[in-house]
């Protein structure tokens, strides 16, 4: 199935909490051409709200049976000059098994707000993902049953990927540069 | 220091015990593993047959600090890693030595600008007696600096150095 067929069918179940299905960069190659070398999935963009439902949804339902979540990952759009803030965005590669099937979802919150429901009582593989973009990134996870630090140490301050981080001056007495 | 370090006053006996003291010691070096990266595949070459650092005497990587007397630290060092390093390093009974191997343990290496993570040189934490450069450098590179150590250890003394005479070398 391909990703705009997935869109589809999610928009039709789900209405307005998927919102839309952004078109690739590159051309997509047919599915079953060889996983892993494809070079670009379209990306569909749903609410953090609705993100247990239909993720559940997506990995129980015979016709789609996403039950492989390849990565999570975190992104920081740092926002334009122009006054535009901005946000924190959760990637999804989902993989299914059995149909042979990629999808990409991605799901954005603000940067004053940054809760996005865990997906990890779904998959348990999002267990360690989440503590990295929670590490790195500051990304909020609701409902993650062990939500700490997994790369840095545990009293590290501020999360190093976010575009405005500050570097320390130094790190128990070792200096920084 | 060890017992019979800094008490004697330096004399033909003394000498001649450093001698045989220096030979056991640099002829018997035992590292402790410290592999933290790319650098530890060059020393396990090294360890290996076909470079082999037991041809000079440091071939038995232990698994305990308590056990050596020489850390190889071979890679990149965090600042999460710098504090299980130094306590390792506390760990080790004296005499003592250390070897930052490779361009991140010598300076941080590729990572000395704009790195969150990375520990600038393990100088910053642990005293360090030889630097070997290199990304990675290559097991001839660590057996120079292997001999280079050796070197060091010959010119020690258990003998007592006297203050003024410190200074002048200094």
């Amino acid at each position: 199935m391909t990703s705009q067929e997935i869109f589809e069918q999610l928009k039709r179940k789900f209405g307005d909490k998927i919102l839309t299905c952004e078109e690739p960069a590159g051309p997509v190659p047919p599915c079953g051409s060889g996983a892993g070398n494809s070079p670009a999935l379209a990306g569909l963009k749903i609410e953090p709200a609705a993100l247990p439902e239909v993720m559940s949804f997506l990995k129980d339902s015979p016709e789609f049976y996403f039950d492989s979540l390849m990565c999570l990952s975190g992104v920081d759009y740092p926002g334009l000059p122009a006054g535009e803030a901005g946000h924190l965005t959760v990637v999804y590669h989902l993989f299914s098994t059995s149909h042979n099937h990629k999808i990409v979802l991605k799901t954005t919150v603000s940067k004053g707000a940054h809760f996005i429901p865990t997906v990890s009582h779904i998959w348990p593989a999002a267990d360690w993902f989440e503590r990295e973009a929670y590490d790195l990134l500051g990304i909020k996870f609701e409902g993650h049953p062990n939500l700490t630090r997994i790369l840095m140490p545990d009293d590290w301050a501020g999360h190093p990927l976010r575009k405005d981080y500050q570097y320390p001056k130094e790190y128990h007495g070792v200096p920084h540069s | 220091m060890s017992l019979i370090e800094n008490r004697f006053d330096k004399n033909l006996i003394v000498t001649t015990a450093d001698y045989f003291i220096n030979w056991g010691r640099r002829s018997s070096l035992w590292p402790v593993t410290f592999g933290l990266a790319c650098c530890a595949i060059e020393m396990m070459a090294t360890g290996a047959a076909r470079y082999d650092i037991d041809r000079f005497g440091a071939g038995v990587f232990r698994p305990s600090p308590r056990q050596s007397d020489l850390m190889i630290v071979a890679g990149t060092l965090t600042h999460k890693m710098a504090e299980r390093l130094k306590l390792i390093y506390q760990q080790m009974p004296e005499p003592k030595y250390v070897m930052a191997m490779g361009a991140c343990a010598c300076s941080g290496g590729p990572f000395v600008k704009d790195s969150y993570a990375v520990v600038k040189g393990v100088d910053l934490i642990v005293p360090v007696d030889v630097y070997i450069p290199g990304c990675p450098p290559r097991p001839e590179a660590l057996l120079e600096g292997l001999m280079r150590l050796q070197e060091m250890i010959k010119k020690k003394t258990i003998a007592k150095i006297s203050h003024s005479k410190l200074k002048i070398e200094d």
